[in-house]
């Protein structure tokens, strides 16, 4: 087939220049395929577009006129197939109440999965506090102050010099809470970006983790200090481990995907089935590390007798059952009535 | 039918209407130059920041350097995301260098494929520049980093393409060849439809030629068609094998230009 190149593009030219010019104007947001004609005419031109390429034929030896139709067809293609879904506004409300739990919910064998493997982790590091010194060492060793105090002399010391303490903290609260916000947020990402490593990164990072959280908490509790413990951790651990958790969630959802079991669809599907709800856990648990690090910093660093224990642990029981039944029941309601609807 | 498919350096779609077309694959060069822009400007927008918010930091030190320390994280973890979104899979590093992201299935990215393949950096820049996500690039066929396989995207070339002007060819004041009319139909039957088409090609990329591989083209091509049809001696005498090929250009489409029709010869 002989394409007779200025015969061909005296006539199809002035179509596909309408095409780009319609392209472009869709790329401003100034056509709109709202109205039946508007998309009607786009339809058409692609349409012919796709048949002018068809013509010229695999094995054309004018490249430049086949580039640039093929370029033209696909920006026709990705407008026109691509649907509303990717330009979709998104409703910042409804994604919190409703698409963030559910997609927690989807996905909450993971979160299962995430805890068990923290929770093992803790009794590990439980086990090397109580075996050994050089146990406690290792288990305790990202926080120096744990393994050059005991609990007690900790807790005595921070009860002692309050103003000292909270003079000091007054000064620099802001950063503080900055610098724990950016380094959970990091944690977290890393936690669910390691998934890629078929789960194993993700699987180290929780566990690890669960080891350090164990050995301290153990530790408080063996030395009678179980009750500044709680205080200390449940203000702001009440949102900060469950977010942290929710990266290892993401972490094995992202694992899953990747190995498959239990499905004969290919890799790029099972990927491609997940990615919103990964998305969406990665932003959720984002907004709970900002809350976690603003209460850590303002809140949770306040200890007795400024702000008493029972406050603190009556404070972190309240919103861990917020957490819970947000998580639980938020966005139920709204799915049946349109299932019903 | 699987829609897509793979040829070297290109990603086949195939539409429902049955119509196949390739998209170039952007090469690790010029991703990694993009890159290397992008963490350039992120630098200097943190440099900025910083300046900005040295009288807050003055004023109040502790909320200045929260501040600080906030906006560099969004900056650095957010640039990406921000400016994929906004501007339809392109941040400014891949504008410079001619590169677009989108979904490997040829279409428009969603915001969840954007955050995906922006957050699972931290996996492809592991240990150092890009090491895990370079080898992932070098081992899959798409090109693809981490990052975009979980995400389902590529990194494709979006060089501009333009129409080609067969007018610029321009009519010839004098074409020899036309003294021989049972010769130029001789020509028509004997010269391919590629070789014609090659010709065409050859004299609209004229001015992109250097001397010497302009001579060597055309001289080449002059030597094929005179293989097909030999022209009597007075209507080549003077000829540059340039010329030669113009005329054989012009014998053979001025005829079917006369033609009405589809634009199409078969």
């Amino acid at each position: 087939m002989i394409v007779d190149l200025k015969a061909f593009l005296a006539k199809e030219q002035p179509s596909w220049h309408e095409l780009e010019r319609a392209l472009d104007a869709l790329d401003a947001k100034m056509l709109d395929l709202g109205r039946l004609e508007e998309s009607q005419r786009l339809l058409l031109l692609f349409e012919r577009a796709c048949s002018d390429l068809a013509r010229m034929g695999e094995g054309t030896s004018e490249p430049q006129t086949r580039a640039y139709l093929e370029a033209l067809v696909a920006r026709g293609y990705a407008e026109i197939h691509s649907g509303s879904g990717g330009g979709r506004p998104i409703r910042p409300w409804r994604w919190l109440m409703v698409e963030f739990p559910r997609a927690f919910r989807r996905h909450a064998w993971a979160f299962g999965c995430s805890a068990l493997l923290t929770v093992l982790g803790m009794l590990v590091g439980a086990i090397l506090l109580v075996v050994s010194p050089e146990g406690r060492r290792v288990a305790t060793a990202p926080f120096a102050h744990v393994a050059l105090q005991s609990p007690s002399e900790r807790v005595a010391s921070e009860e002692k010099d309050v103003g000292h303490h909270r003079k000091a903290l007054e000064g620099s609260a802001s950063r503080f809470s900055a610098q724990l916000m950016k380094n959970n947020i990091s944690v977290s990402i890393k936690a669910a970006a390691f998934g890629m490593t078929w789960g194993v990164g993700t699987a180290l990072l929780l566990f690890y983790n669960g080891v350090i959280l164990g050995a301290v908490c153990l530790d408080y509790v063996l030395d009678g200090q179980s009750v500044f413990l709680a205080a200390w951790l449940l203000p702001h651990g009440s949102f900060e481990i469950p977010a942290i958790l929710m990266g290892g969630q993401v972490g094995l959802v992202l694992a899953g995907a990747l190995v498959g079991w239990g499905t004969r669809e290919g890799l790029r599907t099972r990927l491609r089935a997940v990615v919103p709800d990964v998305a969406t856990l990665v932003g959720g648990l984002s907004l709970m590390l900002v809350w976690a690090g603003l209460v850590e910093a303002f809140f949770s660093q306040y200890h007795a007798p400024v702000i008493p224990y029972s406050v603190k642990i009556v404070f972190g029981g309240i919103e861990c059952v917020l957490l819970v039944a947000f998580l639980a029941w938020s966005g139920r309601q709204k799915r049946d009535r349109e299932d019903q609807g | 039918m699987n829609p897509t498919s793979l040829a070297f350096g290109t990603l086949k779609i195939t539409t429902p209407e049955g119509i196949t077309f390739s998209i170039r694959l952007a090469g690790p060069l010029s991703r990694g130059m993009a890159a290397a822009l992008d963490f350039a400007l992120v630098l200097v927008v943190c440099r900025m920041l910083s300046k900005g918010l040295a009288p807050l930091e003055a004023a109040l030190p502790d909320l200045g350097a929260a501040f600080g320390m906030i906006l560099h994280f969004v900056v650095s973890v957010g640039y990406g995301m921000a400016l994929e979104w906004r501007f339809q899979g392109q941040t400014v590093g891949k504008r410079v260098m001619g590169l677009r992201v989108m979904d490997a299935r040829g279409l428009h990215l969603t915001h969840s494929q954007v955050v995906l393949r922006n957050l699972l950096r931290v996996v492809d820049l592991l240990p150092l520049v890009y090491a895990v996500g370079g080898v992932a690039c070098l081992a899959n066929r798409r090109g693809q980093r981490l990052g975009d396989l979980a995400a389902g995207t590529v990194v494709v070339s979006v060089a501009a393409e333009a129409v080609p002007d067969v007018h610029a060819l321009g009519a010839l004041r004098y074409n020899s060849f036309r003294q021989y009319p049972h010769l130029e139909a001789r020509l028509r039957q004997k010269v391919s439809a590629a070789e014609a088409n090659l010709a065409v090609s050859a004299l609209l990329r004229r001015e992109d030629l250097e001397e010497a591989a302009a001579a060597e083209v055309f001289g080449e091509m002059a030597a094929t068609f005179r293989k097909r049809v030999r022209f009597p001696e007075e209507a080549e005498q003077g000829l540059s094998s340039e010329q030669y090929v113009r005329n054989v250009v012009d014998s053979i489409f001025r005829s079917a230009s006369r033609s009405e029709g589809s634009g199409l010869r078969r």
